[in-house]
């Protein structure tokens, strides 16, 4: 049992951490910017710790209720370093919009911490825990900028319907735990045996819950007000960490507990992937917003991550998660792009903000290109290859019609993302924005960018990772 | 010297150019980047040519190959060029310096993004002709849109949104389908590599249907009828420059992609559909012809009769004979040139005049001598007068057409006489005929750089109109080759069928 404590390091150590952090920000007056960046050394220091721990094979621990694989560790990294850039780019934004309280990077770091958690669980009380620790983060952190009416609503609505679908989630667990009468997800599949009935029905409800969370057609509701009404940094966070962990729990459900149910759940999930990719395609057309249109096409992209794990095959998680490894940098840069949008301190986000961006700032323009055009998944850059590794494993396993939908969605997708280059690079200028950018922002912007150009040229990159997930 | 990896050079040079162009600041305001990327394109040009030198034309198997692992275990890096992608090769490196050469005035905002879009273009374009792994050619296919799409839209005309919209879409929504194909290619045979593909087939009970998915892409590019409309819109609205880019070259890769792809991985698919191929090939040809006739804009007009042009080459592939094909591949280099400089010719009193209404032109030869000359020289080459390149192309193209069906060749025959009607016609109103309109009177004459560009077209238009035997030469091994492969494989699958 001790012994086992040497597997969680990270987590223990992020976990005191930000306990420090929440007494010294209490005890001490003014301290936001140290907190702030404490806690980012915080992250730092646990990428070494987390690269530390064994990835080799499959480990089980505190009673096989915890799983420590390739998977894990690799989705941990994914988190923290994300987390890191989200924390880097929006200093400024959270200061312009004097939110820069000593709280906002103690609750995004409790929120990852649930997310590892829920990478790492095998047994549903773990991952439950998990699953409520990062909601209950991010509940608060919806609704973080309190004298703005929109983020106040979009922090209501969000509760509201994230805990029914918690509920929905649960009674789920019950169910199965009800007819296997486990809750350790290894002793699931081997506990259930033929009678399988109401299994599926427990199955059903945890299905729709984590499709909430990963806002999946037609449980995307929530989706486009909540990315809106937050603060710009939140909607950041949100659009890239709870859909790594919530992806990694759909892998994690889907490939130990329900294996033997392939049949039952690869009609529910192809059927979430092809509404979402149709439903996140179409319905972007018509936004103004650029947050509501990058939450639509977030809908969008779940469904090309989920098409890759209808496959029920090793290359289809991989292509999953290469695919939310690529989004990930897409969505950075995008949102880098969005921050740099400030005049006076006061932030544009509508697409009309953009005419003409190229005459006056051409790098930002070209940076913008890159990240729509990779979004659309027009080759060479990273976002086709995204695309190719799923459809490379869908069509392996001969499902052509959702290769075929999927391809064509893409088709309506890129109209709305030449849309916003139409205003960038064809219409009349608007005035200048500010150019006196942190160094984190433009940093994290050059990078991303710099990747998403230049993943051709050496595409292993990603695959040497990604081909180590050995899960089937 | 074989060590050289010249192609990835020829790929990668005008790619470089456009990074040092991009982080140069020009500081003559306005010359130095063209000069640059001119200097960049004529030593890709250079380069192509030692490689038509070096080129061994009695072997058919591909040259140059250069094989480099990408994706471990899954695709390569393979580029190669046999006698029919090395002249196409050529063609992009000879266009390109015109057409940035052509590039002044009009071009007036963001001179140097145009050249860096040219010069990607140009990398990519290379890139499609010589890749021989299905998946890298799909790569520099798709590629090509984001700076064509960009040209369009941004040093276009009026309505030049519209059209590059179109563009982007008509193209995208084509070639997704050839994406599965491609994929689908992988794993029913393992490999994306033509070579390899050439070797083993692709099993003949999914050849249909995968030649239908590279036709959705191919057709849309050509473009033949009833895809073709995204092409007059896109030309009209293009600037010159861009026009050419899209007349001269972009084109091509439909027409090469049928002879490379189409014909050489499904021989079953394209015996099957060799009907339908010849029915929307002869309606482009008549349908658009008319059309053509029709036309009160030039380039319009001009576009049109590309898809004209385009319906002949698709004809001829599709004939599967020796005469045919290679009457295609001769139409097509001698349409990258002719159409190119009816563009410029077009492009030229454009600048002057702010108009492109045939209506408002006629009589233009008493002020304009040398103008009229030189569009007469390509007038002619695109109606197809012996002793151009036109003339080759065609007759060669209706040869193998009475081949393989009388009637096909009978109807297309009719298309040339169209041709010569609206292109005729067309120099008619605008060269010809009485000086009404008194802004012509101040027409100034081509000035010394547009002669240069127009001579520099017209002179292998010419030339290769005379003595058409090098570019016969270069390509007759490998057709031969290609369409015994084409027989060998339909007798296999005819003797297994009984």
């Amino acid at each position: 049992m001790i012994i086992d404590i040497y597997y969680v390091i990270p987590e223990i150590f992020i976990s005191l951490s930000l306990m420090f952090l929440l007494l010294f920000g209490v005890f001490k007056k003014n301290s936001s910017s140290t907190v702030y960046s404490l806690s980012i050394l915080i992250l730092i220091i646990s990428i070494p710790l987390i690269l530390n721990v064994p990835s080799t094979g499959e480990l089980l621990i505190f009673n096989e209720s915890y799983k420590i694989d390739y998977l894990s560790n690799f989705i941990k990294i994914l988190i923290v370093i994300s987390t890191l850039f989200v924390l880097l780019t929006s200093s400024q934004y959270l200061k312009s919009i004097k939110i820069y309280n000593v709280e906002y990077p103690i609750l995004i770091l409790s929120s990852i911490l649930g997310m590892m958690v829920m990478a790492s669980s095998n047994d549903l009380i773990v991952f439950y825990i998990g699953l409520e620790l990062q909601s209950l983060a991010l509940y608060v952190l919806t609704s973080f900028n309190r004298d703005n009416v929109l983020s106040s609503e979009s922090g209501l609505k969000y509760f509201v319907l994230s805990a029914l679908s918690s509920g929905l989630l649960l009674y789920g667990c019950s169910l199965v735990y009800g007819f296997s009468s486990s809750t350790n997800f290894s002793q699931i599949s081997l506990n259930y045996g033929d009678s399988t009935q109401g299994i599926i029905f427990g199955m059903v409800f945890i299905l729709v819950g984590l499709a909430f969370k990963i806002s999946a057609v037609p449980f995307h509701m929530w989706a486009p007000d909540v990315y809106q009404g937050s603060p710009t940094s939140v909607t950041l966070f949100f659009a890239i960490l709870p859909k790594i962990a919530a992806l990694t729990v759909f892998i994690r459900f889907l490939y130990t507990p329900f294996i033997n149910l392939i049949d039952q759940w690869q009609t529910i999930i192809i059927f979430l992937s092809i509404a979402s990719m149709l439903f996140g395609a179409v319905a972007a057309i018509g936004q103004k917003n650029l947050k509501r249109l990058i939450a639509y096409s977030s809908i969008s992209h779940m469904g090309y991550a989920l098409a890759g794990l209808t496959t029920g095959t090793n290359e289809g998680i991989q292509s999953s998660v290469s695919y939310i490894s690529i989004y990930l940098v897409m969505n950075l840069a995008f949102f880098s792009c969005i921050f740099m949008l400030k005049r006076e301190d006061k932030y544009h986000e509508s697409i009309d903000d953009l005419s003409g961006l190229s005459k006056n700032h051409p790098l930002l323009s070209f940076s913008l290109l890159i990240v729509l055009f990779s979004l659309a998944g027009i080759p060479p850059l990273a976002g086709f290859f995204a695309k190719f590794y799923v459809f490379m494993a869908v069509i392996e396993q001969s499902m052509f019609f959702l290769a075929i939908v999927g391809l064509l969605a893409t088709v309506v997708a890129a109209f709305y993302y030449l849309r916003i280059i139409k205003v960038i690079y064809f219409d009349n200028e608007v005035e200048k924005y500010d150019t006196n950018h942190s160094i984190g922002l433009k940093l994290s912007l050059i990078i991303a960018t710099v990747l998403i150009l230049t993943y051709f040229i050496y595409p292993n990159s990603l695959i040497d990772f990604v081909s180590k997930i050995d899960l089937v | 010297m074989m060590n050289i990896p010249i192609l990835s050079l020829l790929i990668c040079v005008p790619t470089v150019g456009a990074l040092f162009i991009l982080f140069t600041k020009s500081t003559e305001k306005y010359n130095s980047h063209k000069y640059i990327s001119v200097f960049i394109s004529i030593i890709n040009f250079i380069l192509s040519i030692y490689l038509w030198y070096k080129f061994d034309n009695s072997n058919s198997s591909f040259q140059f190959v250069e094989n480099r692992e990408w994706i471990y275990g899954f695709i390569n890096y393979k580029v190669g060029v046999d006698g029919i992608s090395i002249l196409f090769v050529v063609l992009t490196t000879f266009i390109t310096p015109l057409c940035i050469l052509s590039v002044n005035s009009t071009i007036k905002n963001r001179l140097k993004d145009f050249l860096v879009a040219i010069l990607i273009m140009e990398s990519l374009m290379i890139g499609v002709f010589c890749s021989l792994d299905l998946v890298i050619f799909y790569l520099f296919f798709e590629g090509g849109l984001i700076p064509m799409f960009l040209i369009i839209g941004i040093w276009g005309g009026t309505r030049r949104v519209y059209s590059a919209f179109k563009f982007f879409l008509y193209t995208l929504l084509g070639s997704v389908l050839m994406l599965v194909a491609i994929i689908y290619i992988y794993w029913i045979s393992g490999t994306t590599d033509v070579e390899k593909l050439y070797e083993i087939g692709i099993d003949a009970k999914y050849q249909k249907i995968l030649w239908l998915a590279f036709f959705s892409s191919f057709a849309v590019k050509t473009p033949m009828w009833p895809v073709h409309t995204w092409l007059p819109d896109a030309h009209v609205e293009a600037p010159t420059a861009g026009s050419v880019l899209l007349a001269a070259i972009l084109l091509k890769m439909a027409g090469y992609g049928f002879i490379r792809f189409s014909i050489g991985l499904f021989p079953i698919g394209s015996d099957y559909f060799v009907s339908f191929v010849y029915v929307l090939s002869l309606i482009a040809i008549i349908y658009t012809s008319l059309v053509a006739l029709m036309q009160e804009d030039m380039k319009k007009l001009i576009a049109y009769s590309s898809v004209a042009h385009m319906g002949f080459v698709t004809l001829g592939i599709f004939t599967m004979t020796q005469q045919g094909l290679e009457g295609s591949i001769f139409q097509m280099i001698s349409h990258g040139i002719i159409s190119a400089a009816l563009f410029l010719c077009v492009g030229v009193i454009y600048e002057r005049m702010h108009t492109r209404e045939i209506k408002r032109y006629g009589g233009i030869v008493e002020v304009m001598p040398k103008y009229s000359i030189i569009f007469m020289i390509f007038t002619l080459g695109a109606l197809g007068l012996p002793g151009t390149t036109g003339f080759i192309g065609e007759f060669l193209i209706l040869m193998g057409a009475f081949k393989d069906n009388f009637l096909v060749a009978v109807i297309a025959s009719l298309g040339v006489i169209l041709g010569a009607a609206y292109m005729l016609w067309l120099y008619k109103r605008v060269v010809f005929g009485e000086l009404i309109n008194e802004d012509l009177k101040n027409l100034v004459d081509l000035n010394k750089s547009e002669v240069i560009i127009l001579t520099l077209l017209a002179i292998p238009s010419l030339y290769f109109g005379f003595y058409p035997e090098p570019l016969i030469n270069t390509v007759e091994v490998s057709v031969s080759n290609l369409i015994d492969n084409y027989n060998a494989n339909l007798e296999i699958y005819m003797a297994n069928k009984k």
